[in-house]
């Protein structure tokens, strides 16, 4: 039997509760999801208005010290965040830039991006395709001569960034967005709230951020996977409610369609589902913040389950609505789509589950 | 929190000086263990959240394992609690809830002290999850109350002094209007518990019929007609008991099959491994939810998530038991003992897993069926409307049988 750690405080402080709070209301009033919905179709993709007043309210580098120039939270408090974006399918360089890049920046004691990532007026990317889990392979950019060579499909959060952290080898590259010899070509993505972008480096200068650098990639992958499940609470929470809204006034065969127990029992077994998943990824965000020797485990954990849950409520959300549903006017698609992307993202639950089988001694057929 | 006779709020500080200092007067090695326990209870630290002169000191509950593990670690007998639980954990806050001082004071301290068993007659064969129907009978007779019916899935009615009984006193009421909660003694003439066998062989629980019992109105617990209010008071009691708690990782079902995966390699197939991990991942969601509970009751900010943890933890039980003896294979069909017996208590993991495998099928219904748990869940905490009923207005006894 494996020893249990100790769980540490899986609730939420006043302090995030307030955090939550100024979020929301910023959101509701600036990140309505039929803005959210048009912007799909323009060439904006990202709301850089929006994450200027997220910055603005220290949420461009919660996690990052205040003599970095960061908010002087933790990555607890970043969890926070992340729940109200995924609430709202946000269209804006959070997990990217103040979750990927940050906690890289600072695991290899980045001076001179940070400060500015943290004051919002710089947007980094961590150039990966976002389906690398933690500890998985990066792609093969070269150094030929002092100049980089290669090719990064589909990067997230890309679209707005002003510099892209490039893994290089056993090495980590800072490449502005602008540099001459990289093409940065926006695809159309399955989740569009999020759009990828493809990155080729054709003779691209860089500058050498850190050597010896893959553990630090692979934790900060970790620490993104930490947000991401919690983006992912975020979404299936507002699914369920949504839903349960529509339920509860939708009317056929001249009853509420609420009260129907087949429907019922599937919203209280997602009601369930969504506790459970609070409870890892705040088990998740503590472990990450209290920097505890569990927290492979915890970020395993919470992207192998909350990925599940989240896909399946964005999927009984349709289902739910019926034809409404459907329909492209209705918000249901953008939830399913940032579902969807998010359980490939940073590693299918089906790799997280390989991760825990090594973790947790649960090995397979021996060879 | 209560101020005490010493004055100031009841810290773990100062409960704990209290333990000492009773340990010191009352010394575990040498003091015949009922007296110790009944001096426990007579000093206000068996349950310490309990008002003063019941076993308690009005203490918040939280303080209560720190003075459990100070007794344990000084060596000091224990209540025996597993062989109690519907005493300690449905009986016991129903009679304090409802009970007069008279009441109290007669039952609490037996009843913590496990002198005396207690059991429940709830459930009938016409009334499981709609409980409401209960068809067993009281008639007023004098001071005394004449109880007739059949009660069912009582368990340990065979070792019990008192049951926890609901009866209906006014069947021209609508269902949940005329019932009335006693207290019955089960060696009043009358009671007959004969075991009822289950799935496993064994006989956990009895059927007991009721033929002519006399309940004395003194043992009623709640005003006539109050029934359905004491009884749902009491069914949030055993939720609470058998949902949440703190749990070591990989304990219960999920630690039986790993122990088996890890120990018999030879056993495990590709198609298999995925599957374990899956489990693995549902059952440490589900601990760190029951340990999310906890801290959310620690907190005073109970939530409805025992109602989930318990829908859970049945269904894993039943998953990962059944799954496990695809794992084991032949030896799964072999079983120990399907003769006609009381079971032995013994710890889970001691337990074969087909046995275990057949155990768990109770566990989606005892406590109240998993489409209960359901139906409590999106009524009241999703808000949703409860489903178009028909025996809501009707008088009891004109309703459909």
């Amino acid at each position: 039997m494996t020893a249990t750690p100790v769980t540490g405080d899986l609730l939420y402080s006043e302090i995030e509760d307030d955090l939550r709070a100024s979020v929301r209301s910023l959101l509701e009033k600036q990140g309505a999801w039929d803005a959210v919905l048009a912007r799909t179709e323009t060439d904006e993709t990202v709301d850089r208005e929006l994450w200027a007043r997220l910055a603005e309210i220290g949420c461009a580098a919660l996690a990052v010290s205040e003599e970095q120039g960061g908010a002087g939270a933790s990555w607890r408090e970043a969890a926070v965040v992340a729940e109200e974006l995924g609430r709202a399918v946000a269209p804006v360089p959070f997990l990217g830039s103040a979750g990927l890049a940050a906690a890289l920046l600072v695991a290899v004691g980045e001076q001179e991006i940070l400060p500015q990532l943290a004051e919002g007026g710089l947007v980094a990317a961590l150039a990966v395709p976002f389906g690398t889990a933690p500890g998985a392979p990066t792609p093969a950019v070269e150094l030929r001569g002092e100049l980089l060579h290669g090719t990064v499909r589909g990067v997230a959060d890309a679209v707005a960034a002003d510099v892209l952290l490039v893994p290089v080898g056993n090495d980590l590259y800072a490449v502005g967005a602008e540099a001459d010899g990289l093409t940065r070509t926006p695809i159309v993505s399955l989740d569009m709230t999020r759009q990828l972008v493809d990155l080729t480096l054709d003779s691209v200068r860089g500058r050498l951020v850190a050597s010896d650098a893959e553990g630090a990639v692979t934790d900060a992958l970790r620490i993104g996977a930490v947000l991401l499940a919690s983006e992912q609470l975020g979404l299936a929470e507002r699914c369920l409610e949504t839903t349960v809204e529509y339920l509860a006034i939708r009317r056929q065969f001249g009853r509420i369609l609420g009260s129907y127990q087949a429907l019922k029992h599937r919203l209280a077994d997602l009601w369930v589902l969504i506790t459970q998943a609070r409870a890892v990824a705040r088990y998740a965000a503590e472990c990450a913040a209290t920097g505890s020797a569990d927290l492979p485990v915890a970020a395993a954990l919470a992207q192998a389950h909350c990925s599940v849950v989240a896909q399946q409520a964005a999927e009984e959300c349709i289902q739910l609505h019926g034809g409404i549903g459907f329909t492209w006017e209705h918000p249901a698609h953008l939830y399913l789509k940032r579902a969807k992307s998010n359980a490939i993202a940073l590693g299918t639950p089906e790799r997280h589950r390989a991760a825990l089988a090594e973790l947790v001694d649960l090995p397979g057929v021996p060879a | 929190m209560t101020s005490t006779a010493t004055g100031g709020p009841l810290t773990a500080e100062g409960l704990g000086a209290r333990v000492q200092a009773f340990l010191a007067d009352h010394d575990p090695a040498s003091t015949d263990r009922l007296k110790f326990l009944r001096a426990r209870f007579d000093a206000g630290l068996a349950w310490v959240h309990y008002p003063e002169g019941l076993g308690g000191l009005g203490a918040d509950p939280s303080l209560q394992p720190g003075v459990d593990a100070a007794f344990a670690a000084a060596g000091a007998p224990d209540n025996r609690p597993h062989t109690n639980i519907i005493g300690l954990g449905m009986a016991a806050p129903t009679i304090l809830r409802f009970g007069t001082p008279e009441q109290q004071r007669r039952w609490l301290r037996p009843l913590w002290t496990g002198e005396e068993i207690w059991c429940q007659l709830f459930s009938e064969p016409g009334a499981g999850s709609d409980l409401a129907n209960v068809a067993t009978s009281a008639k007023p007779a004098g001071d005394e109350w004449v109880v007739n019916g059949q009660k069912v899935w009582t368990s340990l009615a065979h070792d019990a002094t008192w049951a926890i009984l609901v009866t209906r006193t006014d069947p021209a009421q609508p269902k949940h209007r005329g019932l009335t909660f006693f207290v019955c003694a089960m060696d009043s003439p009358g009671v007959d518990v004969r075991p009822l066998r289950q799935i496993t062989g064994e006989s956990e629980f009895n059927e007991v019929y009721l033929d002519d019992v006399r309940v004395p109105d003194a043992q009623r617990l709640g005003e006539v007609g109050q029934g359905w209010a004491v009884t749902q008071n009491t069914l949030m009691n055993e939720r609470v008991a058998i949902g949440g708690g703190t749990i070591p990782r990989e304990s219960g079902a999920i630690g039986e099959l790993v122990k088996v995966w890890r120990e018999r390699p030879e056993l495990r197939t590709p198609g298999q491994h995925d599957q374990v991990l899956r489990f693995w991942v549902e059952a440490e969601a589900g601990r760190l939810t029951a340990e999310r509970l906890g801290q959310q009751q620690a907190a005073g900010m109970p939530g409805p998530e025992g109602s989930g943890v318990k829908l859970t933890h049945a269904r894993l039980n039943q998953q990962i038991s059944s799954f496990e003896l695809d794992l084991l294979g032949d030896e799964a069909l072999r079983y120990t003992d399907y003769s006609a017996r009381r079971p032995v208590l013994v710890t889970h993991s001691e337990s074969p897993a087909n046995w275990r495998f057949l155990r768990a099928k109770g566990n989606s219904i005892e406590g109240g069926t998993s489409e209960i748990m359901r139906n409590i869940i999106a009524e009241r905490v999703l808000g949703l409307p409860a489903e178009a009923r028909a025996d809501k207005d009707t008088p009891w006894k004109d309703l459909p049988r």
